[in-house]
Formats: structure tokens, C-alpha cells, sequence
């Protein structure tokens, strides 16, 4: 062995003792080499220009543009399911679905409780265009722009008819789904929506067991439930569903007069065609009223049911947020229940910081977690006492007609209609005919 | 009669209300413009937090993680004892599989002259497991470092490498600036 060998050996044994843990130290001085010698430098790739990103929200306006008038004007089913191809294409596997509105979500909160955190413009342009969109013209976003709602359409054959009860009880689930993930990026502790994305799996080709379970079981209940995410989880769709009942323009089934003629009646494979209502007999109304009255009782008492729930939640939904499961690791270490190290509390040691600063911290967000967790609660108990009441009042409805809400505008229902198939015939008619020759 | 008024009140409820979520969209929407960059933000390791645990490679949602280890030339002493190269205590200082440290076999030692040696990543063979960066940092001058690789990382907006991250050294940078090189201090 050389020279240089036993040297560097000794040095190293010396080390050895001084040093468990990786901590970035000059110990040996850069060589002297006899001839002056070019050192290589890492090669640093860079990341994709912010140009394309700018290209995306351009994108997304003109998608957003043209679904609104195939949707609302060209009414044409055919052209809505090209756009829907197309959205697929770019934003799905082209953009590899980032970035996208639903998770933006996450990004606007984490910017609206972390000022440390800034947020790209791209992203709230994203997160916004929709919104607006769907103001002025319903939620065209879903019908033929969005790529998750693209792959739930598309793969759907046979739509399985979901009871009205069960459709807005398992509504339920988006909103909770959308009070969580803000809990979580209010506090810092993960884009919950991004974690749990249903269909990014195949936008990459790329995920984790987790991810590809999510996805094939998603895909899997698209199938036979129309656009499962898209009604029961999505949280952006519960944003876009309130702004829907506002929108200035909407989709009609046929922007002619309803002959009541039944027909699309199972045009709707997402239960969003809204029968005209039936009188109801002075009996039941007198029965619906007084439990309505009940429900208005005790409404105060299911916010605070929920309200406590979420209270005592809060420990456990805390634990999501690495500072407290560090400080409680360090906790039980140093009170000596566990005698072993994990990589996180190895970590923290290595770090100038004391235990003290890491309880104080912890502690303030576990204060968070109770605040939002007790919010969230109250305001499921709410929703639950308004769904339960909702039930109980009758809307009177003369037509049929596409609910505001839950319409997702994919275009299904026009050719159900005969009125519409009238309204294109004239259409042509009216057209100047060509000249003969 | 009645049913016309019916309609016009909450024809006028709606148009309020409406206009009413539109104003406070575009304000919301204002105030957050005011506050957003227009850079964008990328992940990479903070490479004096990272503490090199292995879950780079496990935990990237790509097979083939987008993290590699990256070797500060500058910072290097050429070793020929390697730590970051060499199991501890090797058998011989050879290239033999039996010696090497990194799984893959993806470190390349070259000699330069007595008693120095060149070690270079082939980053087609690393998969960010930080084997190496862990031996270099213990006894070595920590000039292998894991960087996160800009050409393979599609910068998920949640991260799952940095949510797994023990250190939390995985952190937002502007896209200008996408890396955190190491250089001799």
C-alpha cells in the first residue's frame, strides 16, 4: 500500500471517533497537483422556462373561451368531446397535469396564511380563470377544459343511477374534502389535493402504489358513476358548483320552450336534469314544514355536535404536520421511552436549534389545528343541518331543466331534447342555399 | 301577479349576489396579484440540511428518482482513500465491485497523479440514494451532495420526496436559480 494510503488512513481513523454525523467540513485541503489542472464543474440542467408557463395560462383562457361557445351556443356535443381531447392532451399528458386549478387551491391558501411563501402568478391565474368563467357562463372548466373530468367522461359506459339522498349525502365528502385540504395548507403541512390527485399516475406514467391504487380505483368506479370525483370529492368542484347557481348564462336543455316530453329524463348521466315538481298534498307540506321547523331547532345543536367532533380530531389531524410529530418524537426521547433515533429526530439534533423553540413552535400549531379543526367541524354541522332541511322545502319547478349547480356542461342532454333537434333544423333552413349551377 | 314578483325578487337576489361574489373575486384576486411573484418556484435540497437518509431514492414519484448526486470538483481532496467511494475498512483500494460503496457502481475513480484521484458521478447510473454523499460528508470534505436534477424533475406541486424528507431540507428556489451548489469555502 502507498504512502499516501496509511496517511489519509490515520487521518481518517482520527475522524472516525469525532464524527457520527454528516456536517459539511473542509478536513482535507484541496490537492496540489504538479500541473495546473481545469477542475470540472456539475452540469445544472435547467428547469423548464417560465415562457411555457405563460403559454399554459394563455392556453387555458383560449380552452375556457371556446368551451363557453361550443357549450353554450354551438351546442354541439361532438365539437365539446374534441375539446375535451384536446384539453386531455395538453393539460393532462402534455403539462403532466401541473399545474392545474384544483390543486392551486392549496397554493392560494399556503400564499393567503404564509406570507413567506410567494406565490407565482401562473398559479393564481390558474386558480382564478375558472372562477371568473364560471361566473358569466357555468361550469364550462368541467365540461370540456378540465383533464381530471375529461378521463372520468370519457371512460364512462354505464352510468349507474345514484338516488337524489345519496347524491347530496355523499356530497358531503367534497366539502370535508375541501375544508381539510385548506386546514392542512393553512397550516403548512401539505397540499392534500396534490398528494391524493386521482389521475396524475397516468398523466406521468410515473407514481407510487398509493397513487396508482387512487387512480385505477377512480378510474375503475368512473366506469359505472358518472364522473365520481368530479361530484363526491373534487374541491374545486364544490367552488365552481356555488358560483354555478350565480352564472349569468347557463346550459338549457333546449333554449326553446320544455314540452315536457320526458325524454331527457336519463339524458343525464350525473343526475344533474331537474324533473318539474309536483304539487305536494297539503298533508305532507304540513308534515315537511314542522320538521323543517325541527331541523331549524336543532340546527344550532348540530354545529356544535360537529364543532366538538372537530375538537377532537384536531390532536390526531395535527399529527399531519412534520414540526408536531418531530416534537413529539423529541418529547418521547427525552423523556426516555424510546431509547432508538429516527432520521428525523438525528436530523434535528444535528441542528442548532433548541428543544424549547421546537415545543414553543409545535405547540402554536397544534393551537392552529384546534382553531381550524373546531371551525371545519361546525361548519360540517351546518352543511349537514342545511342538507337534511333541504329535503323538507318544496321548489316549485315548471320545467325541465339543467340544475345550476350540478350541470358539469358536457353536452349530453341536448340531443335528447326533439325541440333542439327542431331548433337545428331550422337552423339549416334558414341558412342561404347554395347556388345551383 | 304573485308568482311575477316571486321571480323578480329572486331574479334581483341572484344579479346582487353575483355581482357581489364577482367584485370580491376580482378584489381577492387583486390583493394576491399584488402579493404573487412572477418567478417560479422549483424544489431542490438544501445541501447543509440534507442528512442523507436514502429516501430520495425511494420516495421520488418517478422509478428513476429525479434526485442524483453532484460532486463539487473544488471541494474535493482527492482522496485516494475515498470515503464517499469505498466501503469502510475496503479490502484493497481497487475498483472491485467488493470495495465500492455505491450500489450501482455509478462513482468512476481515476487516477491523476500520486497520490490523487478524480471521482466522477455517471448520473445515468445514480439513483440519488446517498450512500456516497453520507460517507463523504462523515469523513471526507462532503463535496458529494445531493442536488435535485432539473432534466428529470417535473416539480410536482407536492413534492413526495419532500413531504418524506426527515430534514426538511427540501425547499421552494426561484426557477433563475434552480440549484444549491456546494462550493469550497
Amino acid at each position: 500500500m502507498s504512502r499516501a494510503f496509511n496517511r489519509s488512513w490515520i487521518v481518517v481513523m482520527l475522524w472516525l471517533g469525532l464524527f457520527s454525523v454528516a456536517t459539511a467540513v473542509q478536513r482535507f485541503p484541496p490537492p496540489q497537483f504538479s500541473e495546473p489542472r481545469e477542475l470540472p464543474e456539475p452540469t445544472t440542467p435547467p428547469p423548464r422556462s417560465i415562457t411555457m408557463e405563460t403559454v399554459d395560462v394563455a392556453v387555458l383562457a383560449a380552452a375556457l373561451m371556446l368551451a363557453a361557445w361550443l357549450i353554450l351556443k354551438k351546442r354541439r356535443r361532438g365539437w365539446i368531446v374534441a375539446l375535451m381531447l384536446f384539453s386531455l392532451g395538453y393539460f393532462g399528458f402534455w403539462r403532466q397535469g401541473c399545474i392545474c386549478p384544483i390543486g392551486a387551491i392549496g397554493n392560494v391558501t399556503l400564499a393567503i396564511f404564509d406570507a413567506s411563501y410567494a406565490l407565482p402568478l401562473t398559479v393564481l391565474a390558474f386558480f382564478l380563470l375558472p372562477l371568473l368563467f364560471t361566473l358569466f357562463f357555468g361550469r364550462v372548466f368541467c365540461g370540456a377544459v378540465c383533464p381530471l373530468g375529461m378521463v372520468q367522461d370519457l371512460v364512462l359506459i354505464r352510468p349507474l343511477r345514484i338516488p337524489a339522498w345519496l347524491e347530496s349525502g355523499l356530497r358531503l365528502f367534497a366539502w370535508l374534502y375541501l375544508g381539510l385540504a385548506l386546514l392542512m395548507a393553512a397550516t403548512a403541512s401539505a397540499l392534500v389535493i396534490c398528494r391524493y390527485d386521482p389521475f396524475v399516475a397516468f398523466f406521468r406514467l410515473g407514481a407510487n402504489p398509493q397513487l396508482w391504487i387512487i387512480s385505477f380505483s377512480v378510474l375503475a368506479v368512473s366506469l359505472f358513476v358518472g364522473r365520481p370525483y368530479c361530484r363526491f370529492l373534487c374541491p374545486y368542484g364544490v367552488i365552481l358548483r356555488q358560483l354555478g347557481r350565480l352564472s349569468k348564462y347557463r346550459v338549457t336543455i333546449t333554449p326553446d320552450e320544455c314540452i315536457h316530453c320526458r325524454l331527457c329524463e336519463d339524458a343525464c348521466p350525473f343526475g344533474a336534469i331537474d324533473k318539474p315538481t309536483v304539487e305536494w298534498p297539503d298533508s305532507q307540506r304540513v308534515k315537511a314544514r314542522h320538521r323543517a321547523r325541527v331541523l331549524l331547532v336543532l340546527l344550532p345543536v348540530i354545529i356544535l355536535l360537529g364543532g366538538w367532533i372537530g375538537f377532537k380530531a384536531a390532536p390526531a389531524l395535527a399529527r399531519s404536520n412534520a414540526v408536531v410529530r418531530l416534537a413529539e418524537r423529541i418529547r418521547l426521547e427525552e423523556t426516555g421511552l424510546v431509547a432508538d433515533r429516527t432520521d428525523e429526530s438525528t436530523a434535528f439534533r444535528t441542528t442548532n436549534r433548541t428543544i424549547e423553540n421546537l415545543y414553543t413552535e409545535a405547540e402554536a400549531k397544534q393551537q392552529d389545528f384546534v382553531i381550524g379543526s373546531t371551525l371545519l367541524g361546525g361548519a360540517m354541522g351546518l352543511l349537514c343541518g342545511l342538507t337534511l332541511m333541504r329535503t323538507h322545502i318544496c321548489f316549485r319547478r315548471d320545467e325541465y331543466e339543467a340544475h345550476r349547480a350540478g350541470c358539469v356542461a358536457c353536452g349530453r342532454c341536448y340531443l335528447s331534447c326533439p325541440r333542439e333537434h327542431l331548433r337545428r333544423q331550422r337552423r339549416t333552413d334558414l341558412q342561404p342555399a347554395e347556388p345551383s349551377a | 301577479m304573485s308568482d311575477n314578483l316571486t321571480t323578480t325578487r329572486r331574479r334581483f337576489l341572484r344579479e346582487g349576489m353575483w355581482g357581489g361574489v364577482l367584485a370580491a373575486t376580482t378584489a381577492a384576486g387583486a390583493t394576491l396579484a399584488a402579493r404573487a411573484k412572477n418567478d417560479r418556484l422549483v424544489w431542490q435540497i438544501d445541501p447543509y440540511k440534507c442528512i442523507a437518509c436514502g429516501r430520495c431514492a425511494t420516495h421520488c414519484i418517478f422509478t428513476e428518482s429525479a434526485v442524483k448526486c453532484v460532486h463539487s470538483y473544488a471541494m474535493c481532496g482527492y482522496c485516494d482513500l475515498c470515503t464517499g467511494y469505498f466501503i469502510p475498512e475496503p479490502k484493497d483500494l481497487t475498483t472491485a465491485a467488493e470495495n465500492q460503496l455505491c450500489p450501482t457502481g455509478a462513482i468512476i475513480r481515476t487516477f491523476v497523479e500520486d497520490p490523487y484521484f478524480e471521482y466522477t458521478i455517471v448520473e445515468e447510473l445514480c439513483i440519488g440514494c446517498g450512500k456516497c454523499v453520507k460517507g463523504c460528508g462523515a469523513f471526507g470534505n462532503g463535496s458529494l451532495y445531493l442536488q435535485v436534477r432539473h432534466d428529470r424533475c417535473v416539480n410536482c406541486n407536492e413534492c413526495a420526496i419532500a413531504a418524506a424528507c426527515p430534514s426538511q431540507a427540501f425547499v421552494r428556489v426561484p426557477a433563475e436559480k434552480p440549484y444549491l451548489l456546494k462550493e469550497f469555502k
